[in-house]
């Protein structure tokens, strides 16, 4: 195996080290250092891929993000990756990739048929012939296309690497490492400023790894590599390779993302594969450099035809040769650079320029080099279908309207120069309005709006003397702002070529009775005719033009294609392109994989998962857990191979005839205090609340201004001016929050503090006829009889040397008791009361059982204060009051909220007594009637009654208070179920509320 | 994301606070007649105002203090930010 177009003097890699890679299931190999794009042009492959609506043969056309369409579908580590660019991905051991777009292989497309008829797909093709009949497009046109036409696959299997963000301020941060970036990076780091210097490039040195210049004494490159080496060592410096700074967001925050792991076999055990980086900076840099132009010509699209300043980096950083006999084909002095280094290697080039006499000082090297320079001339269309083989020429007139006569000449490769498009998208996401700059035909950035600063060729510069001199001066002036020091460093002398203008001419007429594609978009194939049929059929925006012919779109997002796309509506609608406008420049500049922006915020880590203090007692004791909210709360205590369904009817059936003992310490818990607290109460609740006695508890319920349930919870008086409220698990964070905005905003004469207690408190409720019993022997010392703590009754007591709180409230509807204790004692209060407990039959029981019992019992809870509901749906009218005003209250006189027939809690149970009834099934009054069935209501929640045996639901009914007896259906599309139901009272078990004032 | 600066803890990301939408709503007095224009307007409407705004936002994963900031809706521009007992 040789490489017959790698070099053995002249590049960057290590030869030392060959790395072996499968492209489309052949072996080849490249060295460390590589990408691989370098390493399959090595091999002399120019065929990747097949382009995305013609099927046409794809090659590289540039060596980094610009890439429009050497994409490939990447497999490593038994994961894939879809179109990943093969410029930017480097070789490691074992890569293996597939082409994209192609079907059943990149030489052989079916696809291709659409290249013959292409006459057919002229922009907006989709758009026109897809629309009708409707369901023609998801299931006929669209499942086609998208097999004929999709880029990459995407894995479908859980990505098993980790990706990490991290939050970092600096003074200064600095997008690119070339001329500008690294000379404003050491003067401000020089002058005490933190610096982020950030390269999307494994090598740091942008365009001084492949230019000929000297800076002070040095090579470019070797100056390059001696600012970074000191960069390194500096500790106000963080300096990031592989990391590309992608979003220029608000306030200064940008985004960057750094592949770690990306060129590696695998990632190292312990290590992310990417991490995002979130940096607020005060002062940013953008050198970001630019990117080539393209030449339009007729298929240009050619595999073999790529940017003059790709095929230099191919050969200056990877000694590869695009090709033994190049055509460059340039309108600037930059297509000369990448000839002299072809004839320095021994490669004899041949250069059209489109310029009829310039002159400059490399125009001249080049000539006595004698290198053969044809002027005024033009590539009219290249030749070969998967590989250029030759190309048509032709002399072109000084007004560029005419071609002479038409020649063929032998080439493999034609490198063109359009000249340069500064990168300024990091400046346009900033909120800076861009202008455009005549001199170069292309956009710069405007005036700042944020803090940056745009420097180099990402503004248009293009001498390295200018450039350095600007980035000195930058680094300096911006870190003096920020540390007040004064540490200016000389900038060095710089000797490069001096380069004479382009010519604005970038599009080459078609010649009489030749309709060859000339392509613009090379990733969307959007041809010079596309657009004018767009212009044509009167779309006239730049951003509407983009979206019918797909122009700019897709993963490149239009890098190299943008400015000729302007240049071409400008022409034909004999405007400017200022006055054209450009598209929006949107984050992100590149693609950034999902799992890197979830970072470790996937599964159980999307949120903090909070473990009640007695969480490892339940693991002990088998319990089932289930998410509530955040936390986490036993489901049921598993005995043996019990169902949910056999646990939870244990338990709850063990409450109503012993005693349980539940974990409640989820339970919101807001501590207030003060001389004002009762009179915040009392407006925030719409009972009333001045009245209630030292040591007593009282139900409240919370509304919204718009007089919608907010809440619900006991809250109880510890002492004169100290309440304990609870809130429900899910609302304690939104309650605390409406609290405190009352307090300080609408209110702030209320003397009241609000503080959230809920991790302080484990509590424990005790429900069952016998709790009362288990009490009495757990605090001897009190008075456990209802005389002694009443219903709704409060009282602090010792549990075995360890302070409690008692509150004689019930959820259950049963005779019970809620203790709590300070968190670090839960443990110890719940083992005591499972060991004095035991001559009651005490039982733990879960979450189901709970719910079983207060849905019996009718007790609203969440599923029915679901955010649509007020006081009356919820039967908890008694509990407003007619005499104060609260918080909510004007509203309850709405239209709607006093409608007659307005919704109401209603009991729902099954006719046959068996069927258990979906929660969310609808209530309708004719299972038959046609859809839409009109809804009557809705179950909001359903158990297995153990009182009666039979399954039990809540509902909200419109019309609830006369529905009582009515016979109506349940239906769940969901669950494919309907069942004929009675309406029965909400409270289905002990209705008079005996059990818990027993 | 916005940098928005507590008066009581400094500078600080977007992502400590809550949003509690426009500073210059006032609730009705309790206990006083509203007529339902005027409660309609307090409950929903809200001018969406394009440029200079007045807001309220919670410093929620810090002092939890509500703090009034005056935010340029456009452009995110912060021109100033207060104490909730302070005019803005
Ligand atoms: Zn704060």
């Amino acid at each position: 195996m040789t490489q017959n177009y790698r070099l053995d003097n002249i590049g960057l890699i290590n030869r030392d080290k060959k790395i072996s890679f499968k492209f489309n299931g052949k072996n080849y190999f490249g060295y460390e250092g590589d990408t691989l794009a370098s390493a399959l042009l090595a091999n002399g492959v120019h065929l990747i891929g097949r382009s995305f609506k013609y099927h046409r043969p794809r090659g590289f056309f540039g060596a980094g993000v610009d890439e429009p369409y050497a994409i490939v579908q990447l497999y490593r580590n038994n994961e894939t990756e879809p179109n990943v660019k093969t410029t930017e991905q480097e070789l490691f051991e074992g890569l293996e990739a597939t082409s994209v777009n192609c079907w059943p292989s990149v030489n052989f497309d079916i696809g291709a048929i659409n290249n013959f008829l292409k006459v057919f797909l002229p922009a907006g093709f989709y758009y026109k012939t897809f629309m009708w009949p409707k369901s023609f497009w998801y299931k006929v046109y669209e499942p086609i296309i998208r097999k004929a036409a999709g880029l990459g696959v995407a894995s479908t299997k859980h990505d098993k690497e980790r990706y990490e963000h991290k939050y970092e301020y600096c003074d200064l941060l600095i997008a690119g490492s070339g001329p500008s970036g690294l000379a404003s990076a050491y003067a401000a780091a020089k002058n005490g400023a933190r610096v982020i210097l950030a390269e999307d490039k494994p090598r740091f040195g942008g365009t001084l790894l492949t230019s000929e210049v000297n800076i002070g004494n040095q090579t470019g490159k070797e100056w390059a590599e001696n600012i970074i080496s000191e960069l390194k060592e500096m500790p106000n410096v963080i300096v990031k390779n592989r990391s590309q700074v992608f979003g220029y967001y608000d306030h200064n925050m940008l985004v960057m993302s750094e592949k770690l792991s990306d060129h590696l076999p695998k990632t190292k055990k312990y290590h992310p594969k990417q991490r995002l980086w979130y940096i607020r900076a005060k002062e940013v840099l953008i050198s970001s450099g630019s990117i080539e132009r393209p030449l339009v010509f007729g298929n240009n699209d050619t595999p073999g035809v790529m940017l003059s300043s790709a095929a230099k980096e191919y050969l200056k950083v990877y000694g590869v040769l695009v090709g033994k006999k190049p055509l460059i084909f340039t309108n600037n002095d930059s297509g000369y650079e990448t000839a002299i280094e072809f004839k320095k290697n021994g490669i004899e080039p041949i250069i059209l320029d489109t310029r009829k006499e310039p002159n400059s000082e490399i125009i001249d090297e080049a000539k006595n080099l004698g290198i053969q320079i044809k002027f005024s001339y033009v590539v009219v269309a290249a030749k070969g279908y998967k590989k250029v083989n030759a190309a048509e020429i032709a002399k072109i007139s000084d007004n560029k309207n005419d071609l002479g006569t038409l020649e063929n000449i032998t080439c493999d490769c034609i490198c063109v120069s359009g000249f340069w498009t500064p990168t300024i998208h990091l400046a346009s996401q900033s909120g800076n309005k861009t202008t455009f700059n005549k001199d170069i035909d292309a956009f710069v950035p405007g005036v700042s709006k944020q803090s940056e600063t745009t420097l180099g060729a990402a503004k248009g510069t293009f001498t390295l003397a200018e450039t350095l001199k600007d980035s000195f001066n930058a680094g300096y002036e911006l870190s003096k702002k920020i540390t007040k020091n004064d540490n200016k460093i000389s900038h060095p002398t710089v000797v490069e070529k001096n380069k004479t203008t382009h010519d604005k001419f970038w599009c080459v007429p078609l010649p009489k009775g030749k309709n060859y594609k000339r392509f613009l978009d090379f990733q969307n194939d959007v041809a010079v005719s596309d657009i004018e049929i767009a212009l044509k059929e009167g779309y006239r925006s730049i951003e509407h033009v983009k979206r019918y012919t797909t122009l700019g779109m897709a993963t490149d997002q239009g890098k190299t294609s943008n400015l000729n796309g302007l240049q071409l509506v400008s022409n034909i609608e004999n405007k400017i392109i200022p006055e054209v406008g450009h598209t929006t420049f949107r984050p992100p500049y590149t693609p950034v994989t999902i799992g890197a922006i979830v970072g470790r915020e996937v599964g159980k880590h999307s949120r903090p998962t909070r473990k009640s203090p007695l969480h490892s007692w339940h693991e002990k004791n088998n319990a089932v857990f289930v998410d509530a909210g955040v936390w986490l709360r036993p489901r049921y205590y598993k005995i043996g191979e019990e169902t949910l369904f056999e646990g939870s009817k244990r338990e709850a059936k063990n409450v109503r005839a012993n005693v349980g003992v539940c974990d409640v310490t989820t339970l919101g818990k807001i501590d207030i205090k003060g001389p004002d607290a009762a009179e915040l109460l009392n407006r925030v609740y719409t009972n009333a609340w001045l009245k209630l006695p030292v040591g007593k508890a009282r139900y409240g319920v919370m509304l919204r201004e718009d007089g919608i349930v907010m809440d619900d919870g006991t809250t109880t008086r510890i002492s004169e001016n100290h309440y304990h409220m609870t809130t429900t698990t899910a609302q304690a964070a939104n309650v605390l929050s409406h609290l405190e905005y009352y307090l300080q905003l609408v209110w702030p004469e209320l003397n009241v503090n609000v503080v959230s207690t809920t991790e302080q408190w484990a509590g424990a409720a005790i429900a069952g006829p016998k709790s009362r019993d288990l009490l009495q022997k757990l605090f001897p010392n009190i008075d456990a009889s209802t005389e002694g703590l009443p219903f709704m009754g409060y009282i602090e007591a010792d549990l075995f040397g360890v302070h409690a709180r008692i509150f004689r409230i019930s959820f259950s509807g049963e005779l019970a008791y809620e203790v709590n204790v300070e968190s670090d004692n839960g443990n110890f209060m719940w083992e005591k009361i499972m060991e004095v407990g035991q001559e009651f039959k005490i039982q733990p029981y879960g979450t189901e059982a709970l719910s079983t019992l207060r849905i019996e019992m009718g007790h609203i809870a969440g599923s029915e204060l679901d955010g649509r509901t007020i006081p009356y749906d919820n039967s908890l009218e008694g509990l407003v009051s007619k005499k104060k005003d609260f918080i909510g209250k004007r509203s309850l006189d709405r239209e709607a909220f006093i409608a007659d027939d307005r919704q109401k809690v209603v009991g729902v149970v099954p006719i046959d007594k068996k069927t258990s009834i979906p929660e969310g099934s609808h209530l309708v009054k004719d299972a038959m009637a046609p859809i839409p069935n009109p809804k009557l209501g809705y179950i909001s929640a359903s158990c297995w009654s153990v009182e009666y045996d039979n399954p039990f639901s809540l509902a909200i009914l419109k019309d609830g208070k006369n529905m009582i007896g009515q016979k109506l259906f349940a239906m769940s599309p969901l669950k494919n179920k309907t069942i004929p139901v009675e309406i029965v009272s909400s409270h289905y078990v002990d209705p008079k509320g005996e059990r818990v004032r027993s | 994301m916005l940098h928005i600066k507590c008066p009581h803890c400094g500078m600080r990301s977007q992502n400590e606070f809550s949003y509690g939408g426009d500073a210059t709503v006032k609730r009705p007095e309790l206990n006083k007649e509203v007529s339902d224009q005027d409660w309609n307007n307090f409950v929903y409407n809200r001018k969406s105002l394009r440029g200079k705004h007045k807001e309220l936002w919670q410093h929620i994963s810090g002092c939890r203090q509500w703090i009034k900031v005056e935010r340029d809706t456009a452009t995110h521009e912060i021109f100033k930010t207060a104490k909730a007992h302070e005019d803005i």
